[in-house]
């Protein structure tokens, strides 16, 4: 359902609250805004399981920027050592994980909150995989999707130093050096992103900078486009049919409910199982298994001595497999450029598939079956890149890496050609739902 | 207005006029913030050359020290060790270091000044991990049979072999590099500033 701007002004019936709701609804479009985007936004009633993690992905950001905001009045962004010998960056995380009253709870909930923020994200990407939510008419909001994606992981990244742990130090080492593999201006532009010829306090002052401040901002501000492209459009749904097609008499979508209360109800649901997961996770694992809070990070940074296994953190290793699996020189140019060219393909590529789908219907229930072999394959390749990606570079791991990018490139550049000689089955006219 | 529906060319220069000049003043204003972020002259300072002794420093045996933030190893190789690099000659990428990775006074089939002692920077020439050294032969440290001592980057897997010189077919582009250094005395080396050709 469009947000409708043509709502009418709040009436008072003469009680206190309502003239002075009456007197704000004059001056601001507060009624407006909660019609055309709660109350009177029409969602389709056949929404299911995945549609959870949308709003999952709007309390993971609220959970991170409350507790980022307490964590900031503790935390010192300084990489000189104090009079122990240990970066006053480091010491400052011990100190709220051992003194600060209930610091380490905090910081626990934004370390874990940090991978909560990917697990939600990225099977709410696999929604719109399944269901053709990129698809015309949501190009945009599937475009505004991936530039989240993109600030979410440069938000995950310039954060990931501030413990200035050896992970921390090691692992932005890297990622800036890939800037320097660009040709002719790399060397430069790696020294201006470092601000000095190595990592150090420059580098940790202005990740600090671009953490809590720069990259929130942006963030917040695509968050809005992308809720705002959604509402004017309406939502997808597991049919990926339209419900606008079908509207009674006053304009509302016949297989439109409002989505408050209905589906703010029902998202309760959601957030209280999530929690009851994050909760677990937060107080029983709070390390994840050496996967959300590396091991090795328990080390403050040590410019002369890299660990013996350095990997990023989970959420970073399909790309980072991809990184590594770009041996050759091509055209004259290193394959540690390629890997960076690689790279940011398999991220940006996302933002071309709502062009790239050729398909008659949007939704996994009525496509063929060479779309759903393609997608599988698509999915074990994420799997396999991910945890290869954890690993020590080996000689299979890196034939098997290669075989896997191969695949996960073919499932969107294929796209154009299978998707359009696939079968598929007839969409039904209105959504289906028991 | 009288002249509804017409445009007023002169107003429409002048806004094109007044929007490239605010254009201008906006991208000038860039380069003041960009620059911020360039290194500061504090850390153009920071770089003295560093002395290191190295009359301790045994047969066989390697010290790092810190130089411009980045570590840099100083090598006695022995006379087994050095062998080893005539061998390596076809599985190395630039075996005679012609890629400029060294000062002149290093182009050479040890890359160093005195054949034993090698200096180079402890960076990967890929992305800039930190190798470790693997000096005793394959099976004792993990690395394949054929392996004559060297270093391994933990990160991409680039090794170097005793000298420097990466292997073929690595992540890594070039071999490691190796500082402008010079001999104060036969044990004290000061890294970071030569004369040229000592």
């Amino acid at each position: 359902m469009a947000a409708n701007t043509n709502f009418e002004k709040y009436k008072s019936d003469g009680s206190l609250a309502g003239n002075v709701l009456e007197w704000v609804d004059a001056r601001f479009p507060a009624t407006a805004m909660w019609k055309g985007h709660l109350s009177e936004y029409y969602a389709p009633k056949n929404f299911n399981f995945w549609y959870f993690f949308g709003s999952l992905a709007l309390l993971v950001l609220v959970i991170q920027i409350v507790t980022g905001i307490f964590l900031v009045m503790h935390y010192k962004p300084d990489a000189s050592l104090n009079a122990a010998g240990i970066p006053v960056a480091f010491a400052s995380v011990e100190y709220i994980m051992r003194d600060v009253p209930w610091g380490w709870l905090v910081r626990y909930m934004h370390s874990t909150g940090a991978s909560a923020f990917f697990i939600v994200v990225y099977l709410h990407m696999f929604r719109g995989l399944l269901y053709g939510s990129y698809r015309q008419p949501r190009e945009l909001i599937w475009v505004f999707g991936v530039l989240i994606f993109l600030m979410l992981m440069a938000e995950a990244f310039f954060g990931y130093l501030l413990p200035w742990g050896q992970m921390s130090f090691w692992g932005a080492q890297v990622i800036v050096n890939l800037f320097g593999a660009i040709p002719l201006i790399g060397e430069p532009l790696s020294i201006w992103v470092r601000g000095d010829f190595v990592i150090g306090d420059a580098t940790l002052n202005r990740f600090f900078s671009f953490h809590v401040i720069a990259i929130p901002l942006v963030l917040i501000g695509l968050v809005a486009a992308h809720i705002l492209a959604l509402h004017e459009v309406g939502s997808n749904n597991p049919d990926g049919v339209e419900i606008k097609k079908h509207k009674d008499e006053k304009g509302i979508p016949l297989d439109g409910i409002p989505f408050h209360p209905y589906y703010t109800v029902k998202d309760i649901v959601g957030v209280v199982v999530f929690l009851m997961v994050f909760s677990l996770v937060l107080f029983f694992a709070p390390e994840g298994g050496g996967y959300f809070l590396e091991y090795n990070n328990f080390f403050p940074a040590d410019p002369l001595k890299t660990p013996p296994h350095i990997a990023p953190v989970w959420y970073f290793t399909p790309y980072y497999s991809v990184l590594r699996a770009m041996v050759w020189n091509f055209f004259g140019l290193d394959a540690k450029f390629w890997g960076v060219v690689g790279m940011g393909a398999s991220v940006v590529v996302f933002a071309f598939l709502p062009w790239l789908d050729r398909s008659p219907v949007k939704s996994i229930r009525y496509r063929g079956p060479i779309f759903k072999s393609f997608l599988t394959i698509f999915v074990i390749c994420f799997f396999i890149l991910g945890y290869l990606g954890t690993q020590p570079p080996s000689f299979w791991g890196e034939k098997i890496s290669q075989v896997c990018t191969v695949l996960y490139f073919a499932f969107f550049l294929l796209m154009p050609w299978y998707s359009k000689i696939d079968k598929y089955k007839p969409e039904p006219e209105r959504v289906t739902w028991k | 207005m009288s002249n509804e529906g017409k445009m007023d060319c002169g107003r429409r220069r002048l806004i094109v006029a007044t929007a490239a000049v605010g254009g201008a003043g906006a991208l000038a204003v860039l380069v003041p913030f960009v620059s911020t972020m360039l290194p500061s002259e504090r850390a153009k300072a920071a770089g003295a050359p560093v002395e290191v002794d190295i009359s301790k420093l045994e047969p066989g045996q390697m010290v790092t020290v810190e130089w411009r933030g980045k570590p840099v190893w100083i090598i006695n190789r022995t006379q087994a060790m050095l062998d080893t690099l005539p061998q390596l000659d076809g599985e190395v990428a630039d075996p005679k270091s012609e890629r400029k990775q060294q000062p002149e006074y290093c182009t050479n089939e040890h890359r160093s000044i005195k054949p034993e002692i090698m200096v180079a920077v402890g960076i990967c020439t890929h992305l800039g991990c930190s190798p470790t050294h693997k000096f005793k032969s394959g099976a004792e440290e993990g690395m394949t049979a054929e392996w004559k001592g060297g270093f391994l980057c933990p990160c991409h897997g680039s090794t170097f072999d005793l000298a420097g010189r990466v292997f073929k077919a690595k992540p890594a582009p070039t071999n490691l590099e190796v500082p402008p250094h010079m001999y104060l005395s036969d044990t004290r080396i000061l890294i970071g500033e030569d004369k040229k050709g000592a």
